[in-house]
């Protein structure tokens, strides 16, 4: 049987295609029904049904949502939501999608959640790129206020809630979620030592949830669902339904949403419709810039965040899936995913601000055919500094997770290509032709 | 340029906003740059004011960002990524060629930037925020080339919509 | 031991945050490294690790600030928790078990090292920081001795200067945010702050807005590496050719500790030292950097005396001879009441005591004023209910009374922005204009200059429950009865001083006396600006005063017998010094280091006064203005070459270390007071200046038990009298510092001038054999002396007249640089006084009409000058701001020191 997507929160940009992220589109096609149940639920019982749905978050991190929810030290207010709208974790483009094309679903999902934690304004820090996406959610956030679906006393009831669209400015690390709250404040978005952690005392040190876009969008299809309807779906600890960005040299790049449990055959091979033009595939990455790698023999294993991070040594991360067919140089891959790090870190961890920029120097040496043989090891090496154990899940010697990430590309090549890079080292004195030639 | 008097009054309405005026900060710098094309260091002074900030504090957040730009960059900020996919299908020569292409045209600025959350169409860009892909360095230029001569209606240098397609200029051969 | 050891407290940001603390019993038990120890629960792990003699190397964290975790350098394991822990913010739990020297941890540590050194620089050789460099040390200790990275390094343009007093090195950063964070934090000017992201993270300032804080030296000391240097000491000395002793800056009366560092006879450096109670660790730029005015070329190295006009050097017995001749031969005409002695703020305790013995024993006069009508009056220093520095941070509120603290004295300014900022204690203001603790002050009311006594009273009334109407004095009220009431705990802390010469001093000491009547909670902490104008106070440079804070009447018997004689009346002070000179009634004139011309506010008068006195001793380091009108110099040591104590505006007695000696023959004070003495016939046996501190100790009642042997061994020193505070001395040698890196807080003591066998064998009374003499015994404390003298809190304030509406009301206040030889006679820091400039409101200038930056005519009834003036955000409407003593004419030609206010008027030159 050919593999099938399960559209729950793809659903309404889909199917109403060219409209999906207007008011009356939405409306149409039952936004805001949830909401109104919601109203009508004690709040913590939405969290509670949250915590049976079994909801973990998509940002990356995976944390449960009704857990992290329950955090929230009684009694202290104000208390804040953000939800995290950065989307900066290379070829991942799924929050992309949702707030250009389904707005409302992610404002319907804000509210409920605002109630369910007792807040009363939100913030939507969205990637200051996403101009379009901007757009369409300042005007349905208009819509929505002027259907009282926000703003003072929401559909009669007595909750008020107050969302604020704030546009970042280009920089991956805000999408951290102690990152992004010093951006919110006006700082320099260099991650905070925790704890204290952000349920406890977040932005403006006050109790603060940090949410990723696809996390809150999933919540409406929670409530209309129920709980445990929703936890049907997917398998072990990874329950209902993720979008997975594939992109790369497939047939049919794109964002699916899946029943987590597929296989990444199924979703590669399958909905993405295999390789294109023939080729054969050389690796793909399962989760992000900043997973490990994974190769072929892998492609039976499951979407299943436990079992890729437990038995694969990687992680699904923001489920991004890139794929790399066999002309790919991984070593220009890891150069250039290396470069982001670079480029991103935040400067505040020495071992992060300095290492990457180092890991970047070696691997272009590498690259352009100025290899040392020692120079693999030596990446390991000083590597195991920023990440001891080299293995995930991760640990670090750095404040936030970026650190460790920078040794993913690394870990990569060397764990499935090592023959390959040393063979190329041996063989120096030859520049080897780069596809590029930007520093 | 200090602020408009129309953007003065959606500065102090964006401040008025958040729970802590400094929180403005990214929206303020957004604002001078939608007005001026880039953030001059008179308007990272007016912020400061604004906010009752040392203008170093305005600096030292503004430099951490990579959309605010502190020297002009003409009309067209042209975004190209090079990310993994995008660098598999063509990133790069879609980079140099536009570089080559537009290196001495004081209104477009082409720059390289990192994944832009639009993988499925790569290679791509930006052209002041507006997505376009995939693309031949052929396809980018005439795109490029549409908004200078007027034909699209880009938007301002920090992304904002206006509705005001650009004066046509020259383009280039 | 102060709030350095509380457990965790708040995050001194906009939004301040706490790291949080896990529950159980107060005091915990932690294995540190196998070793079992006790702490304080929620305590750092660093600090309890370095108390108990680990050191877990560091370079972004600093005692005084909270921690940010950035440099990764303090990485320990502590078991049950994943990964590592950094040390620096992790709070100390009971049954905690750390490794900080693991292999696993080495091997981190290391690796943050080798991170560090790939893009730093290696130019140790000229680098300031050479020899005291944490990354220096580190390596040498642990470093792999060879570089992996073969890479091309970070290139920066190398140093810039971010200031007038400060270069940045970016090569050489290594990014612990030491410095940004001192800058926003702690000094409150966030001037400098990081920019860019990742590899190219850099310090920056904003193009053409300088570091230019009053505080910027800091920055340089605490850097743990060579990245900040200062322009003073750069390229000047390797820092293991420096010998250090622990001393006091005497440029204001904090008295802030330091250590001094000098190097083949020349002072090169003084750093903070990190006291509890007084100043932290930090110093001002000022303090920091005014050590080059002790080499100044223009320092009178020889005694001289009046030949046919011309001052020509001589030797010392020919000055001293003159000196005294001249004294008596105005004795001899006009009798005692013709002598008068002015000044004596700058010197030691010991200075002030002798020329005060001189005076009133010797001289037999009790015209005698140390300060120049520019302070407050003694009866309200000496005799108002005191405060200290540190009650500040204890307070349940605090009010100002004062001039701009951050011009004037600038570490108190720290601690009360400290207090008001970090530890929201409301912070009420009553001034005439914006100042630097403004934008913390949780009241402000505003005041025309000169109406400071109408203020309190209504202050006093609102709080006794009535009805003002008045907003500013509501809200103020409300915050004092709160502070005043049941559920408030520690002292209503009033700080109190001239905020502007250009009025009265009476105005102020009225209004205080209205906030002594508020509760018994109220504390005064007099705002005084010359070093050691307290210890002058407190040992009798003032007229109807005797040493040890008792009154002329009340110490008559005490000191007759002590002394042998003592003044009738009580004498003049100095308008009244003043005033009868220039009417001739002043025979001869003793001026301590005093440039009454550039200090006095009314330099009309003083130039007058001057010019009428037929002799004039000037004892002093420098040729001033007033100087020159001597008929004999006597050239005193100074700062850095002199022994001694001083006593700071609280009332502590502080130490002062010698660390070169003075070109020439200058002498110090006291010794030049008893020179004089002899040549009135009394022998004092005085020889050394322990000998004068036990005489001290014996016979002034404030000072009881201070004696030579209490001072070097107590660490932050005494405050007086020592009956009311003994609780709080700490004596050598209790910290002993783990280290005495300069970049790391230095602890009091770590460079104190006791010889360490001595601490043990002073322990108990039992004097040693000093230099061959035997130092004498203090006596025992509660001898039949005096009581120490109290205030009765009454007042006349004169009325203030009304200003007519084309005036401006002046506000005359001092500015951190100055005209005063500290300033002028220090190339660093001479260029930094901003001149004469008249600030006003815009309203004010525009109503004038001229432009921002042109010049007036300024005209009061004292005299007229041509100035230009400038819009001033911080000053109201009808309100003129000048800084008092800038280079050239200015607001001393403008005042009249008899007036209760000054009124300008000001035209335009159009
Ligand atoms: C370097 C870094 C970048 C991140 N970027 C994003 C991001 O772009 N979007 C996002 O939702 N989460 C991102 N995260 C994860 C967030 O820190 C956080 O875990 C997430 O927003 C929580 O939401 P969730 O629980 O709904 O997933 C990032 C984390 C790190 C360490
Ligand atoms: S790990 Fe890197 S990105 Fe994260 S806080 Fe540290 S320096 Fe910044
Ligand atoms: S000293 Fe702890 S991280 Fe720098």
């Amino acid at each position: 049987m050919a593999p099938v997507e399960t559209l729950l929160v793809t659903k309404r940009l889909r199917e109403v295609s060219d409209s999906s992220w207007t008011i009356d589109a939405a409306v149409g096609s039952g936004a805001y029904e949830s909401l109104r149940k919601a109203l009508a639920m004690e709040p913590e019982a939405i969290i509670e049904e949250v915590k049976t749905s079994g909801l973990r978050g998509r940002g990356g991190a995976g944390f449960g949502a009704g857990q992290k929810w329950s955090f929230l030290p009684k009694g202290a207010f104000p208390r804040y939501l953000c939800v995290n709208g950065d989307e900066g974790e290379p070829s991942t483009f799924k929050d992309h999608m949702l707030v250009e094309r389904d707005p409302h679903q992610l404002i319907e999902g804000i509210v409920i959640t605002a109630f369910a934690i007792r807040c009363n304004t939100a913030f939507i820090y969205l990637r200051g790129e996403f101009a379009l996406g901007a757009d369409r959610l300042a005007q349905a956030l208009r819509d929505a206020y002027a259907r009282n679906f926000v703003g003072a006393k929401i559909l009669g009831s007595d909750f008020d809630l107050e969302i604020i669209l704030h546009r970042g400015a280009g920089c991956y690390i805000a999408g951290d979620e102690t990152g992004l709250m010093e951006s919110l404040e006006g700082e320099r978005a260099m991650p905070r030592i925790k704890p204290p952690f952000p349920a406890v005392q977040g932005l403006y040190a006050a109790p603060t949830i940090v949410n990723n876009v696809e996390t809150l969008s999933t919540v409406p299809h929670i409530i209309r669902m129920g709980g445990e309807e929703y936890a049907k779906l997917g398998v072990g600890r990874s329950t209902g339904t993720r979008i997975f960005s594939v992109s790369g040299h497939v047939v049919r790049p794109g964002n699916y949403e899946v029943e987590l449990g597929m296989s990444f055959r199924d979703l590669i091979e399958g909905l993405a419709g295999g390789m294109r033009d023939g080729k054969e595939m050389k690796f793909f990455i399962p989760g992000g810039a900043s997973s490990p790698w994974l190769v072929p023999e892998h492609l039976d294993a499951p979407l299943d965040m436990d079992h890729v991070q437990g038995e694969l040594k990687s992680m699904l991360g923001s489920g991004a899936v890139m794929v790399f067919n066999e002309d790919t140089d991984p070593v220009q891959i890891a150069w250039r995913l290396s470069k982001f790090f670079a480029h991103e870190s935040c400067g505040k961890c020495t071992p992060c601000r300095e290492g990457s920029s180092w890991i970047e120097k070696v691997l272009y040496r590498i690259a352009n055919g100025l290899g040392r043989p020692a120079d693999l090891d030596l990446l390991l090496d000083f590597g195991n500094n920023i990440v001891p154990g080299l293995n995930a899940p991760f640990a670090q010697t750095t404040i936030c997770a970026l650190g460790p990430s920078i040794m993913s590309p690394v870990v990569g090549l060397t764990r499935w290509f090592r023959d390959e890079v040393e063979q190329r080292i041996g063989a120096s004195g030859e520049p080897v032709e780069l596809k590029m030639r930007v520093l | 340029m200090p602020y408009t008097e129309a953007n003065l009054v959606k500065a102090r309405a964006t401040i008025a906003r958040y729970p802590f005026a400094k929180s403005a900060v990214l929206p303020l710098l957004h604002l001078a740059q939608d007005q001026d094309g880039w953030v001059t260091p008179e308007a990272m002074k007016e912020i400061a004011g604004l906010l009752d900030l040392a203008p170093a504090q305005v600096l030292g957040t503004c430099s951490f960002y990579t959309m605010f730009k502190r020297a002009p960059v003409g009309k067209l900020v042209v975004s190209v990524c090079t990310n993994v996919t995008c660098l598999v299908m063509g990133g790069p020569e879609l980079l140099d060629s536009l570089r080559l292409r537009y290196g001495s045209d004081d209104d477009v600025f082409v720059e390289e930037v990192e994944c832009i959350a639009a993988c499925d169409c790569a290679p791509v860009l930006q052209v002041n925020y507006e997505f376009h892909g995939p693309l031949t360095p052929q396809s980018a230029s005439e795109i490029i080339d549409e908004y200078k001569r007027g034909e699209r209606t880009p938007r301002t240098i920090s992304g904002s919509p206006t509705n005001a397609p650009l004066a046509p200029s020259a383009v280039v051969g | 031991m102060g709030d350095r050891d509380q457990p965790m407290s708040q995050w001194p940001s906009t939004h301040p945050f706490v790291i949080p603390v896990a529950d159980g019993p107060d005091e915990v038990t932690v294995t540190i490294d196998g070793r079992e120890v006790k702490a304080r629960r929620g305590e750092l792990l660093i600090r309890v690790a370095q108390d108990h003699g680990t050191y877990i190397p560091r370079f972004c964290y600093h005692e005084r600030m909270m921690p940010v975790g950035m440099c990764r350098m303090c990485l320990v394991e502590v078991e049950g928790m994943r990964g590592f822990q950094i040390s620096c913010a992790t709070p100390v739990a009971d049954g905690m078990v750390v490794r900080t020297a693991s292999d696993d941890v080495k091997k981190v540590q290391d690796g943050v090292l080798e991170f560090l050194l790939i893009n730093h620089p290696l130019d140790c050789p000229v680098c300031d920081r050479g020899g005291e460099c944490p990354l220096q040390d580190q390596t040498l200790a642990f470093g792999p001795g060879e570089s992996r990275f073969v890479e091309e390094k970070r290139h920066f343009t190398k140093p810039i200067p971010i200031s007038d007093l400060v270069l940045l090195d970016r090569e050489r950063c290594i990014q612990c945010g030491r410095c940004t964070r001192f800058a926003a934090e702690i000094a409150g000017d966030p001037l400098i702050d990081f920019g860019g992201r990742g590899a190219a993270t850099e310090v920056i300032i904003f193009p053409g807005e300088p570091f230019s804080s009053h505080f910027s030296g800091n920055i340089v000391q605490i850097c743990p590496v060579g990245a900040l240097t200062a322009k003073p000491y750069r390229f000047k000395a390797r820092p293991w050719d420096l010998n250090s002793a622990e001393t006091s800056c005497t440029t204001c009366a904090v008295g802030c500790r330091g250590a001094l560092d000098a190097s083949s006879n020349r002072l090169l450096r003084l750093l903070g030292v990190d006291s509890e109670p007084i100043n932290h660790g930090w110093l001002c730029d000022k303090g920091r950097f005014s050590y080059e005015h002790v080499h100044s070329w223009r320092r009178v190295r020889s005694p001289m005396i009046r030949k046919e006009g011309e001052m020509v050097e001589c030797s010392w017995p020919e000055a001293l001879d003159a000196a005294a001749a001249g004294l008596a031969g105005a004795i001899d005409q006009n009798g005692t009441g013709s002598v008068a002695l002015l000044g004596g703020a700058r010197g030691t305790n010991e200075d002030a005591y002798l020329w005060s013995k001189l005076a009133k024993s010797v001289l037999g006069t009790d015209h005698v004023d140390a300060q120049f009508a520019d302070g407050l009056p003694a009866e309200a220093v000496l005799g108002l209910p005191g405060a200290t520095i540190a009650d500040c941070e204890r307070a349940s509120a605090i009010v100002l009374l004062a001039p701009d603290l951050k011009e004037e004295l600038p570490v108190l300014y720290l601690r009360v922005k400290r207090a008001a900022h970090d530890l929201r204690i409301p912070l009420i203001d009553i001034s005439a204009r914006d100042h630097g603790l403004s934008r913390y002050s949780s009241a402000t009311v505003r005041i025309t200059p000169g109406e400071q006594a109408t203020a309190a009273q209504k202050l006093a009334n609102a709080i006794a429950g009535a009805v003002t109407g008045d907003q500013q004095i509501d809200a103020a009220a409300e915050l004092l009865r709160a502070a005043d009431g049941p559920n408030a705990d520690g002292p209503i802390v009033v700080i109190i001083g001239r905020a502007s010469l250009a009025e009265s001093a009476d105005a102020t000491v009225a209004a205080a006396a209205e906030l002594l009547a508020i509760g018994d909670r109220v504390r005064f902490l007099p705002a005084l600006r010359r070093g050691n104008v307290r210890g002058a106070l407190e040992l009798g440079l003032t007229p109807g005063f005797l040493p040890g804070r008792v009154s002329l009447d009340a110490g008559r018997d005490w000191f007759t017998e002590q002394w042998g004689t003592v003044p009738a009346a009580p004498g003049l002070g100095a308008i009244g010094i003043l005033g009868a000179a220039r009417d001739g009634a002043i025979g001869a004139l003793v001026l301590l280091g005093a440039d009454v011309i550039d200090d006095f506010p009314d330099r009309t008068l003083a130039r007058a006064a001057l010019d009428a006195t037929p002799f004039i001793v000037a004892v002093g380091a420098f040729l001033t203005e007033s100087a020159e009108r001597a008929d004999v110099f006597l050239p005193t040591t100074v700062w850095g070459e002199q022994a001694g104590t001083t006593t700071n505006l609280e009332g502590r007695v502080l130490r002062l270390a010698q660390t070169v000696s003075p070109d020439g023959t200058p002498m110090p004070g006291w010794r030049i007071a008893a020179e004089l003495a002899v040549r009135f016939g009394v022998d004092w046996d005085l020889e050394i200046v322990e000998e004068v501190q036990d005489e001290i100790a014996r016979v002034a009642p404030g000072f009881a038990g201070v004696d030579a042997n209490l001072i070097r061994r107590a660490v932050d020193g005494v405050v007086l009298p020592k009956i009311d505070n003994e609780a709080d001395i700490e004596l050598t040698p209790l910290r002993i510092p783990l280290t005495n890196a300069s970049w790391e807080p230095i602890n009091p003591a770590a460079s104190a001038p006791v010889a360490e066998d001595s601490v043990g064998q002073l322990a108990d009374g039992d004097d040693p054999d000093e230099g061959g003499r035997r130092l004498i015994a203090a006596e025992p404390t509660g001898f039949c002396a005096p009581p120490t003298y109290v205030w009765n809190g009454k007042v006349e304030s004169a009325a203030v007249p009304p200003r007519d509406a084309y005036a401006l009301r002046l506000v005359a206040g001092h500015l951190l640089y100055d005209a005063g030889s500290t300033v002028t006679e220090s190339p660093s820091l001479s260029p930094l006084a901003p001149g004469s400039v008249l600030l006003v409101h815009r309203s004010d200038r525009e109503r004038i009409g001229v432009d921002d930056g042109g010049e007036v005519r300024v005209t009061t009834t004292r005299g007229s000058l041509t100035l230009p003036v400038c819009t001033d955000d911080a000053t109201p409407q009808g309100v003129a701001f000048l800084a008092f003593n800038q280079p050239g004419a200015g607001a001393g030609d403008l005042i009249d020191a008899a007036e209760p206010v000054t009124d300008l008027r000001v035209e335009s030159l159009r």
